[in-house]
């Protein structure tokens, strides 16, 4: 198993020290270290176990249980496709369809490159302006699939960079 | 105590205020269907469904394992929706289970097919998705099958409580939810210490040990010279299989089961005990005399040397160099007895009956061999002997009481025998290191302070001036705490026991399961009570021998004077002395 670096094990137990008086830090700890990493694999999580005393099953209990958790590193944007119900009835499923189709990957996976990573999502609370499409916090409104098109060649172009 | 007035099918009952409904039902006089449930809430998820009652003040059905009872409460266990309920739960669990049971080792002590038998469960009532048969059987000690496991967590809540390491887990969610290792590992790719526990909670035919009951057929096919010897814990809980009552100490009759069986020779590790004590407690006695590495630790459960290894690799000095009984048995046999009797060791096979499942591990360690054969070939549990004997149609119950083969590797003390219980190696050790230090027996021979199950005991005595300050743990909680004293440097002990699980080998991992819903003829306290009650089989015999102190032991001092010298003698190391691994990765690729 690959080992971290002394860095990333200092910054991962500080990030558990900020959470020590807390009687469940677990989802804290899980989500900055998501944040921080774009994702949790199980070499971090042996270090939050030891950090935490929690068990390691637990932790990979916690972090396949929710979906907002990733075991695997995502992409540098992150393409969050709205499939929540007004998303979904104005037709989202083909704009995840037509990202798929142009990225190659299916929702959960990362393109070769590392450049993007395509996720379903349920509602972002964004339905007055469906289908949404949120990529690393950036909010696109209502898509269309020649927009689908214009966002992926814009953020390879480094237009959002 | 608050008490609060209940009444179940209409008839008025005072219970404790706070308990849950299961509980109360049952001290009042029933037993609710459950398999989540377990060990008066050791584990109680609510997740199976199957203790749906009836209660007045609550909305719908409710779990009785976790809803507590209330002042003025109704309880109706037999109404036609509860029973109905209970019913369709089991029935939704089966329809998700790979129902092969006839080929079940678990199949008498299955749970799910009592709750089935008891709440009148129908055949193919749900169709639907299976969950797919993928069995881990890279351990040589458990095996995991996925298409058996109905999701309780009790092996989870064991893991935790006994051990504090926390294995197994649930993962992924909804119906692919499975209770693994972390990344559905196996356990042999994590730190798991494979003591077992989880086996023994297990409800249905999910965890199981690794059976090794066709490798001694094949030897006994093979005309191999098969000889048996059997721990002490095993004779304190075999006839459980068998019907009797727990702590019914049935050594003769396993002696003379296993002769029927065919085995060659049938010894008692016992004989070995004795030796590991003259070695180990010769080996403290050198390090306190010579200011080598103190505390020193047992080293006779393997499951704790799992554990050491896996989370203390870097205080492994601390722990006695000594093999366990019965590799330093099967060592023995395969040389000084061999020469003796003329029998060529490579023809001989060693099979170890083991109230462990750990000691499938231990015996394939790579260190545990010598002259290039294994000490021990194979080992099987105490459940394991059991199935042997009914399927050999032995009436295990009228056979007679037998003596071990009376050769020069057959006596025992009762030093040996307690062996198998929590504090049972200290005793032995200090009963001999007593003698050694003051030159005289203890009075009264026993060391009472070391008994009992409390997490962590010790003790101090003043042997001729020297003052040994001891502690007994079993189960990893408590292991942990003590080496995490030694790490800080703030140990205060000369010498420390650490039994793998909670309560010692009697309650070991390869024990007869014990359940309240199989044992009609317990009393209700039996989940409490079990581990005292082998324990006391185990005392008893002690305190039946005539010879109580290993070092008195005269065939282990003709050992000692034919073959290997002195106790830690260059020859004693090599045959009886192994070394621990600090290497081992807890996630391995």
């Amino acid at each position: 198993m690959a080992r971290l670096s002394e860095a990333a094990v200092k910054q991962i137990k500080e990030i558990c020290d900020r959470y020590k008086d807390e009687n469940t830090p677990l989802m804290m700890i899980l989500s900055d270290v998501q944040n921080e990493y774009g994702y949790i694999p199980l070499e971090v999580q042996e270090v939050v176990s030891e950090k935490t005393g929690i068990p390691v099953a637990e932790i990979y209990g916690v972090v396949t249980f929710y979906s907002f958790f990733s075991l695997k590193p995502k992409g540098k944007y992150v393409i969050g496709c709205c499939l929540g119900t007004a998303c979904y009835v104005k037709g989202a499923q083909q704009i995840v369809d037509k990202f798929s189709e142009i990225l190659g990957i299916k929702p959960g996976e990362t393109t070769e490159d590392g450049l993007f990573t395509l996720d379903a999502l349920r509602c972002i609370g964004a339905c007055s302006i469906a289908p949404a499409v949120s990529i690393n916090g950036r909010v696109f409104p209502k898509m269309t699939l020649d927009s689908v098109v214009k966002i992926v060649d814009d953020y390879r172009a480094g237009v959002y960079a | 105590m608050a008490m609060v007035n209940i009444k179940i099918e209409g008839v008025p009952y005072q219970v404790e205020a706070g308990i849950t409904i299961l509980e109360a039902a049952k001290r009042c006089g029933y037993e609710i269907p459950t398999l989540c449930a377990f060990n008066n809430g050791e584990c109680s998820r609510a997740s199976c469904r199957v203790c749906l009652v009836e209660a007045t003040g609550a909305r719908g059905l409710v779990a009785s394992c976790v809803y507590p009872v209330a002042e003025g409460m109704e309880i109706k266990i037999s109404s036609p929706k509860a029973v109905a309920a209970r019913r369709a739960s089991v029935e939704l669990i089966l329809s998700n289970h790979n129902r092969n049971c006839q080929e079940c080792d678990k199949n008498e002590k299955c749970e799910l097919l009592h709750v089935a038998r008891v709440t009148g469960a129908r055949e193919g009532i749900y169709e639907g998705e299976q969950t797919p048969v993928t069995i881990d059987r890279l351990t040589p000690t458990i095996t995991r099958d996925t298409s058996k496991c109905v999701l309780c967590g009790r092996c989870v809540e064991r893991c935790k409580a006994a051990h504090g390491i926390g294995i197994l887990g649930f993962e992924n969610r909804g119906f692919k939810t499975v209770v693994a290792p972390a990344e559905n590992r196996s356990f042999i790719n994590s730190p798991c210490i494979m003591c077992g526990q989880c086996i023994n909670v297990c409800p249905t035919g999910a965890l199981m040990e690794a059976s090794e009951i066709d490798r001694v057929d094949a030897a006994m096919a093979a005309g191999k010279y098969v000889i048996v010897q059997t721990a002490p814990a095993v004779r304190a809980a075999l006839g459980e299989e068998f019907g009797m009552k727990i702590g019914t100490p049935v050594t003769g009759k396993m002696v003379a089961a296993l002769r029927r069986l065919g085995f060659q020779k049938v010894f008692d590790t016992n004989f070995a005990a004795d030796l590991t004590i003259m070695e180990e407690a010769t080996e403290l006695l050198t390090r306190v005399k010579t200011g080598g590495v103190l505390p020193m630790i047992t080293s006779c459960s393997p499951g704790w040397i799992n554990f050491a290894e896996y989370f203390y690799p870097d205080q492994l000095s601390h722990l006695s160099t000594c093999k366990s009984p019965h590799e330093m048995f099967g060592a023995i046999l395969k040389s000084f007895y061999a020469e003796k009797i003329g029998v060529d060791p490579k023809d001989m096979f060693v099979v170890s009956i083991m109230p462990c499942s750990c000691k499938k591990y231990e015996k394939g360690r790579p260190e545990m061999e010598c002259n290039g054969l294994r000490d021990v070939d194979a080992v099987l549990t105490t459940r394991e002997l059991g199935r042997m004997i009914k399927r050999a149609g032995i009436r295990f119950d009228r056979l007679p009481d037998e003596d071990y083969d009376n050769d020069i590797v057959h006596d025992y003390t009762g030093a040996g025998v307690i062996f198998g219980v929590t504090g049972g190696v200290m005793e032995a050790a200090l009963r001999t290191a007593y003698y050694v230090l003051t030159g005289k027996e203890r009075e009264g021979i026993i060391f009472k302070e070391v008994r009992g199950f409390e997490q962590i005991r010790e003790a101090e005595f003043d042997l001729a001036g020297i003052k040994v300050k001891v502690a007994v743990t079993s189960g990893m909680k408590g292991a942990k705490i003590l080496l995490d004293q030694i790490r800080e440097g703030k140990s205060p002990y000369t010498f420390i026991e650490v039994m793998g699980c909670p309560g010692g080998c009697i309650n070991g991992g390869g024990q007869p399961y014990v359940r309240e819903a199989f044992l009609p003829n317990e009393d209700a306290d039996i989940m409490e009570t079990y581990k005292q009650k082998r324990a006391n089989a185990l005392y008893s015999e002690d305190e039946r021998q005539t010879l109580r102190q290993s070092h008195n032991n005269p065939q282990i001092k003709a050992l000692y004077d034919e073959f290997l010298g002195e106790p830690n003698s260059h020859k004693a190391h090599e045959l009886l002395h192994t070394h621990y691994n600090p290497n081992r990765q807890r996630f391995d690729d």
